[in-house]
């Protein structure tokens, strides 16, 4: 496998760096100090390709805690909140869009 | 039922303990994702969007009430108490985690469960018509072959690393129920003009990126070749096959370049070679097989009791559903009953763990132990005595799965889509719990006839849109999720791939694209009972384009 720092990685706009939880598959999102977390508020914040490999090279080191993390794009509301950027992780950040079955 | 004996449990016990310590190493960082990933995918586990998926096999589609019961239990110790029924007689729970994972495996284990060949490059669960054993055309139980060939592709250590997955599926039915002509191999049990049974072997099937119809490459096979003649098309397969480009590896891609002829007469020669070996089925060994499969011990009734009748008398409701989902049995005074998993505004093929959990008491009570699964997501009671319909009915009715649409425009086949599954472009569940809420009036849905809307959110096609006579594929644009409409498709014995009806339609205009589809039919049917399927059979897409995109 390549490792990510030769991975071609373009940019439009800011980025973060999310993975599946190792035990339970939850989504969680790499923060600055080099941890994990599931709050997408305390996700390390990209804006350079750069930065971007940086955050990705570490997570990808850390496969104990985490699964396949990848790079993924963020909106921000006009009060500075992150948002996640798409609608793929929009619904990994709340949850399926249907009533579950079972609840 | 089937009886498995000693060798299954062992084998089902080993995986268990093995993957136990799998898990086990993966945890502590002995072995990274990608040494772990192959063998988490051997024993049915996947990642998904929001946690780990499980699917576990339902061989042929048979489940006894047991298993059920352990199904109830796992979606509601390990799950987040419910399961989904795919389209390949597979229960999938969405919410495991993976250091339960092996307990639950266990307790599977336990009533002789287990997710081995689910995913993967190998032969996976053989699959057959849900009405197998009980359905009034068919020539013989077509689970028998089935079972023959799960013992035969377990664990094959030749096939076990194919350049592909591979499909096979078998209807011994006049009608087939199994979609047979979509599948790798597809197996047509019929008697020739002497009166013997065998099998059409049909090749090259499948949906995905490109779909084509199954192709016939031996009429008719005597049954003592079964296996030998699977192991050569394996055998072909596993030594043309591509390896280096994954959207060129599948079978049904081999088969299309070298052409049917060509690829049957690699077969006849690798056949040759091993027929008369030891995969040559012995007529002892497959009466042992045969008796392994046990049937109700069936009263001597007669059709037609005066309970049914006063039943149908009595209530509209019972009658609509009687006509609806309850279909003639081999055996007089007998009924097989579809239980559909399809309520207005619910995921297809969705069912809770107390819905479970009663089903298997129902099956007790009314359908000799046993539960089938079919691959349009519903479920099968397959030996109810006719007199105790109407109870029956009532105890469906109150665990929500008598909604009476079964083969209607409600009756709708959808993949996970966007909202669990991490290939997906678009969402697929809403759009079927909308549609189901737009077709609501199931005076309207008979009106219409069969018809069936199958929904997948990207061009893998779990959901299998390109038989639906409707078919919808979620693309994404730009970042949004569109929709791509074909009609005509279908997934029985005439089998075609749907034709594309024009450009994608966002989101939002799905639904309303559909209803515009069923509003063309209603103008341009011949006849009341002119099919949806016969009309576009007769009449192409273009009218239906003409109507459907006059106003776009
Ligand atoms: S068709 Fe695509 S979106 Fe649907 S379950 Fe299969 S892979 Fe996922």
């Amino acid at each position: 496998m390549t490792s990510p720092l030769q991975q071609k990685l373009k940019i439009n706009g800011p980025v973060m760096v999310t993975a599946n939880r190792l035990g339970d598959g939850a989504v969680i999102y790499r923060t600055a100090a080099g941890e994990w977390t599931t709050e997408i508020a305390a996700a390390a914040i990209a804006t350079t390709a750069d930065h971007a490999k940086t955050l990705l090279a570490a997570a990808t080191a850390d496969y104990v805690r985490a699964v396949d993390p990848y790079v993924a794009p963020v909106e921000f509301t006009a009060d500075r909140r992150v948002l996640p950027g798409n609608l793929r992780e929009k619904i990994r950040f709340a949850g399926p869009t249907i009533a579950l079955p079972g609840a | 039922m089937y009886l498995y004996d000693d060798f299954d449990k062992t084998l089902v016990d080993e995986r268990v303990n093995e993957f136990r310590d799998q898990v086990k190493r993966r945890l502590s960082g002995e072995l990274t994702e990608e040494e772990f990933k192959s063998l988490r995918l051997m024993n049915g586990v996947y990642l998904q969007l929001h946690a780990y998926m499980l699917r576990i096999a339902i061989p042929y589609g048979t489940l006894s009430s047991e298993q059920m019961r352990m199904l109830a239990h796992v979606a509601r110790r390990y799950d987040r108490n419910y399961g989904h029924f795919t389209t390949r007689q597979n229960i999938q729970f969405n919410w495991i985690k993976l250091d339960e994972l092996p307990d639950a495996m266990a307790d599977l284990a336990s009533v002789k469960m287990h997710a081995m060949q689910t995913s993967g490059n190998c032969i996976r669960n053989i699959t057959t018509d849900q009405w197998a054993g009980v359905a009034p055309d068919e020539i013989e139980d077509a689970r028998v072959w089935g079972e023959i060939l799960r013992q035969w592709s377990t664990l094959h250590p030749e096939f076990s690393f194919l350049p592909r997955k591979f499909k096979i599926a078998i209807t011994a039915a006049s009608h087939d129920r199994a979609a047979v002509k979509v599948h790798d191999i597809g197996l047509r049990l019929h008697k020739n003009g002497a009166g013997e049974a065998g099998f059409e072997v049909m090749v090259g099937g499948g949906l995905g990126r490109t779909a084509f119809i199954g192709k016939t490459i031996r009429p008719f096979l005597p049954k003592r070749d079964l296996l030998s003649y699977v192991e050569a098309i394996l055998r072909v397969y596993n030594q043309f096959g591509r390896r280096d480009n994954i959207y060129k590896a599948r079978i049904k891609i081999l088969v299309h370049e070298i052409g049917a002829e060509a690829f049957g007469r690699e077969v006849e020669a690798e056949w040759e070679k091993i027929k008369d070996g030891a995969l040559a089925l012995d007529p002892k060994a497959i009466a042992e097989i045969a008796s392994r499969f046990r049937y109700p011990d069936y009263e001597r009734l007669a059709d037609e009791p005066a309970e049914l009748k006063a039943g149908l008398a009595a209530d509209a409701r019972f009658d609509t559903w009687f006509k609806n989902s309850v279909w003639r049995h081999k055996v007089p005074g007998y009924a097989i009953v579809t239980l559909s998993l399809k309520p207005e505004g619910g995921p297809p093929g969705d069912a809770t763990a107390e819905q479970m959990d009663a089903i298997a008491d129902l099956a007790d009570r009314y359908s000799a132990n046993e539960i089938r699964v079919g691959h349009e997501q519903n479920l099968v009671l397959p030996h109810v005595r006719q007199r105790d319909l109407p109870e029956l009915w009532r105890a469906l009715d109150s665990i929500g799965v008598a909604t009476p649409n079964v083969n209607l425009v409600s009756d709708i086949i959808s993949c996970p889509g966007l909202d669990y599954c991490a290939l997906a472009n678009t969402r697929s569940i809403p759009v079927a719990q909308e549609l189901t809420r737009r077709f609501r009036d199931l005076d309207l849905a008979r009106g219409l006839g069969r018809l069936h809307i199958n929904i997948s959110g990207c061009i893998n096609a779990c959901g299998h849109h390109h038989v639906g006579h409707i078919g919808i594929l979620g693309v994404e644009k730009n970042g949004e999720e569109y929709f791509q409409l074909t009609i005509g498709g279908r997934a029985d014995e005439k089998a075609e791939v749907g034709a594309l009806l024009g450009p994608a339609v966002p989101y939002d205009d799905v639904v309303d694209t559909v209803e515009d589809i069923v509003a063309a039919y209603l103008e341009l049917r011949e006849r009341p009972d002119e099919l949806f399927i016969d009309t576009v059979k007769r009449i192409g897409v273009e009218p239906f384009q003409e109507r459907v995109y006059a106003t776009r």
